[in-house]
């Protein structure tokens, strides 16, 4: 066991009277030469315990010690000793590279002589060196955040405080970082790395899950791991419709979680009655699904937290079942004969920006009923491809039609058949939950009669009646994007879009988010979404992998992680795939 | 020896940053040239020719005489007419600012040699700097008309003459105090809102916690954003002053040690009430709306740069004590139209000082190295 470089004694923190407090009596500890994972959803008190840590916030109740120092007393020679990225990297984005480096060396007081050294192995460890003179707003996610890493790390820290170091950054730049600390963590450094990613949680040595205030579990990741072990099974080889087969699943007795995995899906039983729980599910599955098969498999580390939470959300949703099959709707809309199931069609949509081509002959289409999904990092061309399609954007060459209706010649009727969801909360935030309603439905131009009975619809299936007069921006995370998901299908689209629709969203919001959206593709709309969020992608029915602002594969996820199974890699995640897709495609560039 | 070049860092970077960031150069080195050639050019607080209506019921004798005096005066441009009728529409519209009435009982009144000969003067009360100016002007017309007239050897000669003469300003040109005063205003958006600005975009962009979290102190935190911009703001001076002495030809009497001595005092309160309201808001935009509302538009409306402060009502003028502009446009238009008159700057400046202290120490108290 290391050294304990923070020691936490039952810790409270509260910032507004009368809320429940931000952190509540955490005790906690963080180790020398290890990366202790602070894991936990948005709002559940990461930045504020970070801050703690620091000594830039001081608790109200309960003491934190800092490298020996007392975090309310001695934060001066606390700073001295700590290498700190805040969110956002801390980084001026109107220096450069070096100039960002400069300044902290000397704010940490580094002599002449060690400099250069310390500036050389610094850009060299982050592979920074060709850009010392390019602006660092300029830069793109991935290299931020490692120069942000290096000026944390200009001083050798004893210990490194990373708040959200993963955000925003593709999975390659975060699985370099994720090596650059580990490196670190072997010269005996302490590493705090703050996520919301329950997969990042699994790789760190020590956990500290903490969840709306409340700490869950501190301990090595398969401690709380180990607790599902025995009661996570797939149900694989469904040919059928497998977001019917997860309906079907949460709805039995003694189930907690569900989750769509590509062609499988992923169920946690209850603690007390597993084998008999298991029994039902194997039975559900020969009744509705007869080649499938129900086979046990490794805990992950989410399937503990949901468990540890209660469970997710059940399978059925509301929303669906108030909503029309769109195959039975009027068949509206002057559809090509081709294309006739194709609800979302892309061919050849390019985009430039003066030189730059944002997206590349982007091409595709979604039949009803089905999840597409553009995956690929920031930067990468997903958004413009995606506005092209429900045209905020007008495309440079291609076309793209929604429901049949081309987007250049009848934007407004395609537009009348789209949900849009925007990746920031896009509501009136000044706007009562019921005035929102109001409005979008309003500017859908719903009749009277058919305004009231979806805004009814609405407001029962998304369990809004209590947040009827609370202003928007004062709802709880999950609330907001209920009601965003509200507005976006007020008026029955055939085709929805979603710009990364549960980013910094909690697992269990995110499970709830997504039995509607499996309800209304159920239903027949077809849905486009843009995500960097594996778990995210796993529900798409398809995926293109955008990099570079080309297509550079499209398939099943089930395919994709396919093509890239080798001897080395037997059982690949969806991480996997992307990250080798994109190296494929880089190395392929520079051949040709 | 560590102090010294962690302060001597932030200074650079702040620098640095001042120099790439086209905002603050807009607003220190374009502004002023715009409100300069604004308020030089552009606005003007003196009616040199206003458009009046002149209405000669009987065109004979002293009458007639008077109507050409009047059509000759370099302060008006005339419209005739011989009926009042037919220029109340003009008046209406705005076309014509007054009316002068030489009625047809002109000559008989004049003659009766009391002095009382009766015309009338209608000015326009909607604005009532120019109503004064059209009645002044006019009156000015008659008296020299009268004297005119007596030596000529007709009439009374006028008891008293009059010989008004403008001393600092002799030529009353607006501009030679606006100008002085647009120097407070820019001084006043480079300290305050400038300032203010800048703190509250690094809290905006996580900048501040990431330097918090370093060994930097809170003061050579402060002093490191201050100094940067305190300098920004004399240079701005310097463009100004420069300016205003060639281009628009306002005289300087005083000395160049004066009005540094001035303009430095007066950044003391400006920066202070920067860091103030950047300390509280931490936020861009309710920054820049505080800064406007307590910096910029006190330092317009309340400090004498254009509405005189012995004309406000009495509460407003009690109000205007706490503003620090009012000090420096005194001071400043001294300088520039008087000279060095010390025993005027001294307690300006001493008052500049005294609100400066209490900013300072307000926003110190506010910042502290913490985010609570």
């Amino acid at each position: 066991m290391g050294e304990a470089l923070v020691q936490i004694n039952s810790v409270t923190k509260s910032f507004i009277k009368g809320h429940p407090p931000a952190l509540n009596a955490i005790s906690a500890q963080v180790e020398a030469g290890k990366i202790t994972g602070l894991v936990g959803p948005d709002g559940a008190g990461k930045t504020t315990l970070i801050r703690l840590i620091t000594g830039l916030l001081v608790p109200d109740e309960g003491k934190i010690t800092a490298l020996g120092c007392d975090t309310r007393s001695e934060a001066r020679s606390i700073h001295a000793a700590v290498g700190y990225m805040p969110q956002r990297f801390g980084l001026y984005e109107d220096l450069t590279v070096q100039e960002n480096l400069s300044l902290y060396a000397n704010l940490r007081g580094l002599s002449f002589q060690q400099r250069a050294g310390v500036f050389e192995r610094l850009l060299d460890f982050t592979d920074l060196a060709r850009f010392t003179d390019r602006l660092s707003g300029q830069l793109s996610g991935g290299m931020k955040q490692k120069l942000g890493l290096a000026c944390a790390l200009i001083k050798t820290p004893k210990l490194l405080l990373l708040d959200e170091p993963s955000v925003g950054v593709d999975p390659i730049s975060r699985r370099e970082l994720w090596r650059m600390v580990q490196d670190l963590t072997s010269e005996g450094i302490g590493v705090v790395w703050s996520t919301a990613y329950l997969d990042e949680a699994e790789r760190c040595d020590d956990v500290i899950l903490l969840n709306e205030g409340e700490l869950l579990f501190q301990g090595p990741p398969n401690g709380m791991t180990g607790r599902a072990a025995g009661r996570v099974d797939q149900i694989v080889e469904i040919k059928g419709r497998r977001r019917a087969v997860l309906a079907n699943a949460l709805d039995i007795d003694g189930v907690v979680d569900g989750v769509i995995q590509g062609r499988a899906v992923r169920v946690v039983y209850r603690r007390d009655d597993v084998a008999a729980t298991r029994l039902r599910a194997t039975e559900m599955v020969a009744a509705t699904e007869p080649t499938a098969s129900v086979v046990q498999t490794e805990p992950r580390f989410e399937d503990a937290f949901i468990d540890a939470l209660g469970g997710g959300p059940g399978g059925r949703s509301t929303l669906a079942a108030h909503t029309v099959d769109i195959a039975v709707k009027s068949n509206s809309g002057n559809q090509d004969s081709s294309d006739g199931d194709k609800v979302i069609v892309a061919k050849g949509l390019t985009k430039r920006f003066g030189d730059f081509v944002a997206a590349r002959d982007v091409t595709f289409a979604i039949p009803r009923g089905e999840i597409f999904g553009l995956l690929g990092p920031n930067g990468a061309g997903k958004s413009t491809s995606f506005k092209m399609l429900c045209g905020l954007l007008k495309p440079t060459a291609g076309e793209g039609t929604v429901a049949g209706f081309d987007l250049r010649r009848a934007a407004a009727e395609a537009r009348n058949r789209l949900g849009y969801m925007a990746q920031k909360f896009s509501l009136y935030g000044d706007l009562s939950v019921a005035q929102n309603l109001e409005f979008f439905a309003g500017a859908y131009g719903l009749s009277r009669k058919r305004r009231r009975e979806r805004i009814d619809t609405m407001i029962e299936t998304f369990d809004l009646p209590r947040f009827l007069a609370t202003n928007a921006k004062d709802l709880p995370l999950g609330y907001k994007q209920r009601l965003a998901l509200a507005c976006a299908v007020m008026h029955e689209p055939e085709a929805l879009f979603l710009d990364e629709p549960t980013s910094g969203v909690d697992p269990i919001t995110r499970r709830e988010f997504w039995t509607h959206i499996n309800g209304l593709v159920e239903r027949g709309v077809a849905v486009l979404v843009t995500t960097h969020f594996m778990d995210e992608a796993e529900y798409c029915d398809r995926i293109a992998l955008i990099y570079r602002s080309r297509t550079i594969a499209t398939g099943s996820p089930d395919a994709l992680k396919a093509q890239v199974t080798s001897l080395s890699l037997p059982d690949p995640s969806l991480e996997d795939a992307f990250i080798r897709l994109v190296e494929d495609s880089e190395s392929g560039q520079e051949a040709a | 020896m560590v102090p010294g070049r962690r302060f001597g860092a932030l200074l650079v970077k702040e620098s640095i940053q001042i120099v790439r960031d086209p905002s603050s150069i807009l607003i220190a080195l374009v502004l002023p040239l715009i409100l300069l050639f604004l308020f030089g050019y552009g606005v003007s607080l003196d009616a040199n020719v206003v458009r009046i209506g002149l209405v000669i019921e009987q065109a004979e004798g002293p009458a007639e005489d008077l109507a050409a005096a009047f059509q000759a005066s370099p302060y008006f441009e005339t419209e005739v007419a011989t009926d009042i009728r037919l220029l109340e529409d003009d008046l209406v519209a705005g076309d014509i600012r007054g009316i002068v009435v030489i009625p047809a009982t002109f000559d008989r009144v004049f003659d009766m040699g009391n002095g009382h000969a009766a015309f009338q003067v209608i000015a326009d009360g909607s604005e009532p700097n120019t109503a004064n100016f059209v009645q002044n002007y006019a009156s000015g017309v008659w008296s020299t008309w009268l004297a005119q007239q007596s030596a000529n050897g007709q009439g009374t000669p006028p008891a008293i003459s009059l010989a008004p003469r403008f001393w600092f300003n002799p030529e009353l040109a607006s501009r030679y105090f606006l100008v002085p005063g647009s120097m407070a205003i820019v001084m006043t958006l480079i300290g305050t809102l400038l300032t203010a600005l800048v703190v509250a975009r690094e809290w905006e962009r996580g900048t501040m916690e990431a330097i918090m979290a370093t060994p930097v102190g809170i003061l050579e935190l402060l002093l490191g954003k201050l100094i940067p911009y305190f300098v920004l703001a004399l240079g701005a001076m310097a463009l100004c002053t420069v300016l205003a002495v060639t281009v628009f030809g306002v005289p300087m009497h005083g000395s160049v040690l004066a009005l540094v001595a001035i303009s430095m005092a007066f950044l003391l309160p400006a920066l202070g009430q920067g860091l103030l309201i950047s300390a509280a808001t931490k936020n861009q935009f309710v920054a820049s709306q505080a800064a406007l509302l307590s910096g910029f538009l006190p330092a317009f409306l309340l400090s004498g740069f254009i509405f005189e402060i012995d004309s406000m009502p009495t509460v407003i003028q009690w109000i205007t004590v706490i503003v620090p502009a009012r000090y420096l446009i005194a001071s400043l238009q001294t300088v520039f139209l008087a000279g060095d008159i010390w025993a005027l700057f001294l307690p300006n400046i001493g008052i500049m000082l005294l609100i400066g202290s209490v900013f300072f120490v307000l926003a110190a108290r506010s910042t502290k190295k913490r985010l609570d």
